[in-house]
């Protein structure tokens, strides 16, 4: 196993050495391919009938075997909420931890082990609410940390209270009055915190979602992937607007690395940048095609991410762009920490017992014979 | 004129300025040059929260408190027997704490009208006449250093800066003291700046030379090494030796540390030597928050590493509930709890014992957590271990509690042999523990050893150990989620009983009973035990039979506790705090222990201690 070794623990020191190359270095690999059962577990599931949440699960239950890696070298760790049981249906290693803390106790589990695949599952709740604090300092630490914040505008597992995505004005169990305060927007505070990584997608489409995994399994470092869920309990139809065949493809914004962002069922609309610097959604037959944005995610200043991410209507989610925001490499908190370990091995020399012995005894010291 | 000599047997000495008089450094030379002598020490630092205080004000007063002596002492001192004050603000703060006769040594350079009104003297106290009683020395200590700095190209506020050198210079000149050390620490401290070391080097030799020359000194004194155990000595404080403590465990575990931690006084100093060993494996990760520090440790501790959080009180509230959660999942994590004055910020920079009841209760549900607490600043490096061999044994946080006097108190130290510590094994499973009913072998998480109680631990990257854990109640064996009321309140008994029976693993308490026919007990925990064991000496210097039992253990409490306790008529129990231990005691064994708290910030004094005994003892 490659859990720590007697002695000290300078495993894997040098694992981020080729993560130029491979994302997933220092990793170890299957021998024979992993299938999608072999990612389930023998627990019943026990979300409520027609939750997003299943179709998440199966997504990533699908989709983890096509990176090759040891299960045993996956880890989910998750907050409190709904989504948060998430771990207990996959058969992987996994921790259902204390609300909002998931980020923190992950960031131990990723600088200790890198050869371990973290995972963090966790809620608009979990994660923007009690835990903000922890999500913002992953996401500009970049530790290699991959963070699936399901969101469904709506405190499930405590019965249907607002959550900080909610729209203003909710009228909830605890807001009869309509709620008071503004939401996140989970995209633009990700980007606000500096992070590498950011994506949106959306639970019921299955495709997008798996490719935006995807993406994000291959981004080293803190990768944010949003996933709009529906809570059809509390908050049935939280994202129909997007969801519905009459309305979608006029209010989802599909970004592609590379490719002028246009949407509409005819791709009747498009996204251009005003000369004030700003974005706008345009009438690509009166605006034309040339002078559409193409949207780059690997641009390395994240103010047109950042723009894109202020298109859609903070209420009803109109304009809402889903897909890769922002994808850039950073050197990763866990890389550059194993490097001054590895660094300073190479100038000192690793410490044994010997050096042990000459650290606690001190530089001052005096004999005593009889 | 050959000076004459005097021996004694034992002196203290209390440095007091300014924040910035540099009272803390000095007192750290003139502990290293004595450690070096083989007297035995102890020493009290005391500063203010604030980094830098108005200047001269009552407020910024910084003062380190030095006792040595030819034989084996417990405390830092209840009362100097020199004092060094810088200013007047030093002078006055002081001066209470000054037996009469004593020795002041003071720097009238800085008594300035300006300075002497802001701390309310109308008059000089140097010619008013008010300190007839003591032997004072008037010294312009500022202008001296300054006069022998002046063929040296600093600026005139670098030259007064370096007057701490000159103090103690002379102070090292009156008492013998060897001055190798502080010459080698000053080419050190000032590699980078040869005329910074040019002063402070003729500085100090200046101090040196005017206690030589000088008619105000007639004597100088010589303190004989302590007779102690043969072996290397080193002088060291509680936090760092909390810190190789920790390295120590993790290299006899072999399982590698990782320091999960905010900065919080007087904790801080052990994040900041651990991040000096990176050449160990070590982590240390500067969380955001408290409540982040001990998650990532316990993050760390699931991924088989040694997890670890330092904090002080105000810490330990907030990680509360991570604390909780790694009893459920039954991991191994040592939280550090360095006390300080609460409730809430309290008094940051000095000591306390009152988060007791915080460690041992204060979290939801039924969480028993062990805690031990080490006695001496050495100690601290014995405790680390400790904690760690219980938390990785029985898979279970345990906190530490030390305190402010601990942390920055400092002492000699017989520096140990690594084959002296205890075995710690961490037993990580590697295979399946359990045939399920259609034959499968799998790995069920909370199957125990019946010995210890302690649960599997498999890391993650161990093949077909693949599990899941939570804060979620948990079945019996397979650790799958359950809410059956039978199970809980099995799992509910079985994390008490795990606890209870680390007493199996722990030394009995120990009494110091000399004729063992004392008719006083007096107990204590944690860093009370100077103190005590001092004040116990005095008792039976005056012919008084005291028996002294102090704990290292406080969850669980050793097995002969309750016996220990009925054998006396009268049980003594001084704490920092307002009787915690002694309610424990009280609620637990019937026992009427009598409780003797204060709660100044400061450790208890040993003449003190010695008259409360006196007087319970009396009481009978």
């Amino acid at each position: 196993m490659n859990s720590p070794a007697p002695g000290f623990g300078l495993i894997a020191a040098a694992a981020g050495k080729d993560s130029h190359v491979d994302p997933l270095a220092g990793i170890p690999t299957v021998d024979e391919p992993l299938k999608t059962k072999d990612f389930k577990t023998d627990q019943e599931v026990r979300w409520c009938p027609g939750c997003g949440d299943y179709a998440v699960l199966a997504a990533v239950q699908s989709f983890l075997p096509e990176l090759n890696i040891r299960r045993e070298n996956i880890v989910f760790v998750s907050g409190i909420g709904c989504s948060s049981r998430f771990p207990y249906y996959m058969n992987t290693y996994g921790m259902h931890s204390i609300h909002g803390r998931a980020p923190a106790i992950a960031t131990g589990l990723a600088i200790s082990r890198p050869d371990l695949s973290v995972w963090v599952v966790t809620g608009d709740g979990d994660a923007l609410s009690i835990g903000g604090n922890h999500l913002i300092h992953a996401l500009r630490r970049n530790v290699n940390l991959k963070v699936l914040l399901f969101n469904n505008r709506i405190y499930g597992l405590t019965k249907g209270q607002y959550s900080p995505t909610s729209e203003q004005g909710k009228v909830t169990k605890s807001t009869p009055l309509g709620s008071l305060d503004v939401p996140f927007n989970p995209v633009s505070l990700a980007l606000g915190a500096e992070a590498s990584f950011v994506a949106r997608t959306i639970d019921s489409d299955r495709k997008h979602l798996t490719g935006v995994l995807r993406a994000a399994a291959h981004h080293r470092g803190t990768a944010l992937v949003e996933i709009y869920q529906n809570c059809n309990i509390f908050n049935d139809g939280a994202f129909e607007l997007l969801k519905a065949p009459d309305t979608r493809d006029d209010a989802v914004i599909r970004l592609e690395h590379g490719e002028p962002i246009r949407f509409g069922a005819e791709g009747q609309h498009g996204v251009a940048r005003m000369p004030d610097g700003t974005l706008r959604v345009v009438d690509v037959a009166e605006y034309g095609t040339k002078r559409l944005l193409v949207h780059d995610a690997h641009a390395p200043n994240p103010e047109v991410a950042f723009a894109l991410s202020r298109l859609a209507d903070p209420s009803s989610l109109n304009a809402t762009a889903i897909g890769v925001y922002r994808d850039v490499h950073r050197a990763t908190y866990d890389d550059l920490l194993h490097e001054q370990i590895a660094a300073a091995v190479d100038d000192q020399g690793i410490g044994d017992r010997p050096v042990l012995e000459d650290l606690i005894a001190g530089k001052d010291t005096w004999h005593v014979d009889t | 004129m050959a000076k004459q000599v005097v021996q004694l047997d034992r002196v203290i000495i209390r440095f007091a300025g300014d924040s910035g008089d540099g009272m803390q450094l000095t007192g750290d030379r003139f502990t290293s040059e004595t450690a070096m002598l083989g007297n035995d020490l102890a020493t009290l630092p005391d500063f203010p929260a604030e980094i830098r205080a108005p200047a001269g004000t009552l407020p910024g007063v910084s003062a380190f408190q030095l006792h040595f002596a030819d034989h084996d002492i417990m405390t830092p001192g209840d009362a100097p027997n020199v004092l060094v004050a810088m200013n007047p603000a030093a002078l006055k703060a002081n001066l209470p704490d000054l037996p009469r006769g004593s020795d002041l040594i003071v720097n009238t350079d800085e008594f300035t009208k300006r300075n002497l009104h802001r701390v309310g003297y109308d008059e000089s106290p140097m010619e008013d006449g008010s300190l007839e009683a003591y032997r004072v020395h008037a010294i312009p200590l500022t202008s001296m250093t300054v006069g022998a700095l002046k063929d040296v190209d600093v600026t005139r506020k670098e030259a007064e800066r370096a007057k701490n050198m000159f103090a103690l210079g002379l102070l090292c000149w009156l008492y013998h003291r060897p001055t190798e050390g502080t010459i080698a620490f000053l080419e050190q401290k000032f590699a980078s700046k040869p005329t910074l070391l040019r002063a402070n080097t003729i500085a100090f030799e200046a101090g040196w030379s005017f206690g030589e020359t000088t008619e105000d000194f007639s004597v100088s004194y010589e303190i004989k090494p302590a007779p102690v155990r043969p072996g290397q000595y080193r002088n060291i404080s509680g936090n760092l030796a909390m810190a190789h403590g920790l390295l120590a465990a993790s290299w006899r575990s072999g399982l590698p540390l990782f320091l999960g931690s905010y900065p919080i006084t007087p904790a801080s100093d052990i994040l900041h030597e651990l991040s000096k060993h990176k050449r160990f494996g070590v982590r240390t990760f500067q969380a955001e928050d408290e409540i982040a520090g001990v998650g990532a440790a316990l993050g760390a501790a699931f991924g088989g590493h040694l997890g670890v959080t330092t904090t002080s009180g105000p810490g330990l509230a907030l990680k509360a509930e991570t604390v909780g959660l790694a009893v459920s999942l039954e991991l191994p994590l040592v939280i550090c709890d360095i006390q300080r004055g609460g409730p809430s910020t309290g008094l940051p920079t000095k000591t306390e014992q009152s988060d007791l009841l915080q460690a041992l209760y204060g979290r939801n549900g039924e969480a028993p957590v062990p805690v031990v607490a080490p006695r001496s600043p050495s100690d601290c490096f014995n405790a680390a271990v400790e904690a760690v061999r219980i938390a990785v044994t029985y898979r279970t946080p345990v906190i530490v509690l030390s305190d402010g006097y601990l942390a920055n108190g400092s002492e000699p130290w017989r520096i140990p042999d690594l084959d002296e510590l205890p075995t710690i094994d961490p037993e990580f499973a590697t295979e399946p523990n359990h045939t399920s009913a259609d034959g499968k072998e799998e790995f069920w998480p909370y199957l125990r050893d019946p010995e210890t109680l302690a649960r599997a631990w498999a890391a993650p990257g161990t093949a077909g150990l693949e599990h899941r854990i939570g804060g979620l109640e948990k079945q019996d064996g397979s650790g799958n989620v359950s809410y059956d009321p039978a199970n809980h309140d099995l799992m509910v008994r079985t994390r008490q009983a795990k606890v209870d029976r680390i007493a199996a693993s722990i030394p009995p308490l120990e009494v110091d009973d000399p004729g063992d026919d004392a008719d006083i007990l007096v107990l204590g925990w944690g860093s009370t035990y100077g103190p005590i064991g001092a004040a116990v000496r005095r008792c039976r210097d005056a012919g008084l039979h005291v028996a002294q039992a102090h704990f290292r253990h406080l969850n669980p409490l050793p097995d002969n506790t309750e016996h220990v306790l009925k054998r006396y008529r009268t049980v003594l129990l001084p704490e920092m705090n307002l009787g915690q231990l002694a309610m424990l005691l009280r609620g637990r064994f019937l026992v009427d222990v009598i409780s003797y708290t204060q709660v100044r910030g400061m450790p208890f004094k040993a003449a003190e201690l010695a008259s409360v005994i006196q007087e319970a003892a009396s009481d009978e």
